[in-house]
């Protein structure tokens, strides 16, 4: 309707106030929303608890204990020799997602595996020493994952994934 | 005038429900008088001021948690750790000010202008209770916190109600779930007050539905009479609300960025004591006015029924005003009392502020009585006695009159 109204009398002065004044709402009302928003992501207090140390020094071969780490389960897995070398053994082409052992440990740190506690299908939490492939088991929907956490058998599509983590010492980690 | 449109789709859609033509009439297409001034801003406003209040809170519930032992850590939280937690919770504290801040101009917007008058008295009387239900909603949000201030307010508010006989202990007790105000009642509080500002827009929906049954008022007080007496809501008046928004949003900024706590009190930044009362307790502003007439009365039960009268004697307000003239432009005895009522109002929220003793309480008691008798006794009387100025015959004559500024003005 405005269009009409559009002569030698101001019509291009009222476009521009219509646009500016539009621009301005525009984003005006984006910067309004953002905190919204942004006000669901994780808060300061969470944020500060990203990460975690633990200290490995009780853990005994063919051991795993469950450490929290931003509220989801991190196994950290003492492996036998026998477990290593099970791990190694793995052909790469029988690997859904492969991935070599000496991938997911720290070099001249092959007896400590550390892995996310969360089937890569649906965010179980796997069981320890157990499935075919003596690893991990979910019981949710039946994946199985071998003793370097990798997939085998099952739904699940990926690896256990390996967090971010590094030995302070011999026998302290920090997690994330 | 009424919707029209070539889409298939849409006409299919509306044709089995009619919301885009509602929606056409209620924002584009409704007749509002062509004279409307700056006092008929804060409808709207409000409007907009309730959605954000309802957006601010719904977020606010994401972080908080109600039990007397987390709830206050829980602002801190909010105000502290979460992203833009504090901008949030300003928004929501300040916005309930804003809120009343808007309201009560609406509500004097409607006493100078005499909008509760026939045939719109059901607007008046839904707009009474929608007040009702924010003093609610204001009082019990102002107790999440759970500091000195809320928690004190809470005890001295439902304490109102031991003022009734016989019954009053055990519904004090009832309000409170225990002997005291505790968790209980904080949780309550909290399921209440993310309730009620629904309950408002429904009401709100209710104001609306009623206001365009009769049309809005006007300055000039007196009815559209002919199309070139009105003009239709858009784009004039959505660009007058719009600009009126922007406005009331610099205000409102103002407070949310510089003064965030200027309209609070630093008591409740207190963690609450059940067994310290602070030493001057005074409730937020907006409530101030009904907390002077509530202590004026040097009787329990007297002053309770006053302070909820002050609010009842507007219910019938409608009825009390005697003048078949509404706008107090015209009603040139009625327009000088409804400015001393308006300082009367303040005085009295200035008395509600102080402490009640010497003579701020003397001044209390003469703004109290002046209160009703403004609404008993001269609003009836000067009706009777009051000789209105000349009304227009239309609105369109009396702008295009004062317009031109020629020979005559709207009184001529």
């Amino acid at each position: 309707m405005s269009a009409a109204s559009h002569g030698g009398d101001g019509g291009e002065r009222r476009d521009f106030l219509v646009i500016t004044a539009g621009a301005f709402v525009g984003v005006g009302a984006v910067g309004l929303v953002w905190p919204f928003v942004d006000q669901m992501n994780p808060s300061a207090d969470v944020l500060a608890l990203s990460s975690t140390e633990v200290d490995i020094s009780g853990i005994e071969p063919g051991q795993s204990v469950t450490i929290s780490w931003r509220g989801k389960p991190v196994f950290v897995r003492r492996r036998t020799e026998a477990e290593i070398d099970a791990a190694l053994a793995v052909d790469m082409d029988d690997l859904p997602d492969p991935q070599s052992d000496a991938e997911r440990h720290k070099d001249g740190k092959a007896e400590w595996l550390v892995v996310l506690g969360i089937c890569t299908h649906l965010g179980c939490v796997p069981l320890g020493f157990a499935g075919e492939y003596d690893g991990w088991f979910c019981p949710c929907h039946g994946s199985h994952y071998d003793t370097s956490g990798r997939i085998r058998k099952g739904p699940a599509p990926a690896n256990l994934e390996v967090p971010e983590y590094e030995f302070l010492t011999d026998t302290q980690i920090k997690i994330g | 005038m009424s919707f029209q449109t070539d889409n298939k789709l849409i006409k299919w859609f509306d044709d089995r429900l009619p919301l885009v033509s509602v929606m056409h009439h209620t924002f584009v297409q409704h007749p509002y008088p062509r004279n409307l001034n700056v006092a008929y801003q804060f409808g709207s406003i409000l409007g907009v001021m309730l959605t954000l209040q309802i957006v601010t809170g719904i977020v606010l519930a994401m972080h908080y948690t109600a039990h007397t032992s987390l709830a206050f850590d829980s602002v801190e939280h909010i105000m502290r750790d979460v992203n833009y937690g504090w901008l949030l919770r300003y928004m929501h504290a300040n916005g309930a000010s804003m809120f009343f801040i808007a309201v009560y101009l609406h509500m004097f917007r409607g006493l100078y202008y005499g909008s509760y008058k026939a045939p719109r008295e059901m607007i008046w009387i839904i707009g009474v209770v929608i007040l009702l239900v924010m003093m609610a909603t204001g009082f019990m949000g102002y107790v999440l916190p759970w500091g000195q201030m809320s928690f004190w307010g809470a005890t001295v508010i439902t304490n109102l109600f031991s003022a009734l006989p016989v019954v009053g202990d055990p519904i004090v007790t009832w309000l409170w779930g225990g002997f005291a105000v505790d968790n209980p009642t904080l949780n309550r509080f909290f399921s209440l007050h993310y309730l009620l500002p629904f309950v408002i827009f429904g009401l709100v929906f209710l104001h609306l539905v009623a206001l365009h049954q009769k049309g809005s008022t006007n300055p000039l007080g007196i009815e559209i009479k002919g199309p070139a007496d009105y003009i239709s809501f858009h784009p004039y008046f959505t660009v007058k609300d719009f600009f009126g928004f922007a406005a009331f949003g610099v205000i409102f900024a103002i407070f949310v960025f510089w003064f965030p706590n200027y309209l609070g009190h630093p008591d409740n930044y207190i963690p609450a004591d059940p067994l310290v009362t602070p030493a001057h307790i005074v409730p937020e502003w907006y409530f101030l006015p009904f907390y002077a007439i509530l202590r004026s009365v040097p009787d329990k039960l007297m002053g309770v029924l006053a302070m909820f009268a002050a609010i009842g004697v507007l219910f019938i307000l409608p009825w009390l005003d005697r003048s078949r003239v509404r706008s107090a432009a015209f009603r040139p005895q009625y327009k000088w009392f409804f400015w001393i009522f308006a300082l009367d109002c303040i005085v009295l929220g200035y008395a509600g502020s102080q402490p009640a003793e010497g003579n701020m309480l003397i001044i209390s008691r003469i703004a109290t009585i002046y209160y009703f008798v403004h609404f008993i006794f001269l609003m009836p009387v000067l009706g009777w006695f009051e000789r209105p100025k000349p009304l227009p015959t239309s609105i369109s004559e009396a702008v295009l009159a004062g317009k031109a500024s020629s020979s005559g003005g709207e009184n001529a």
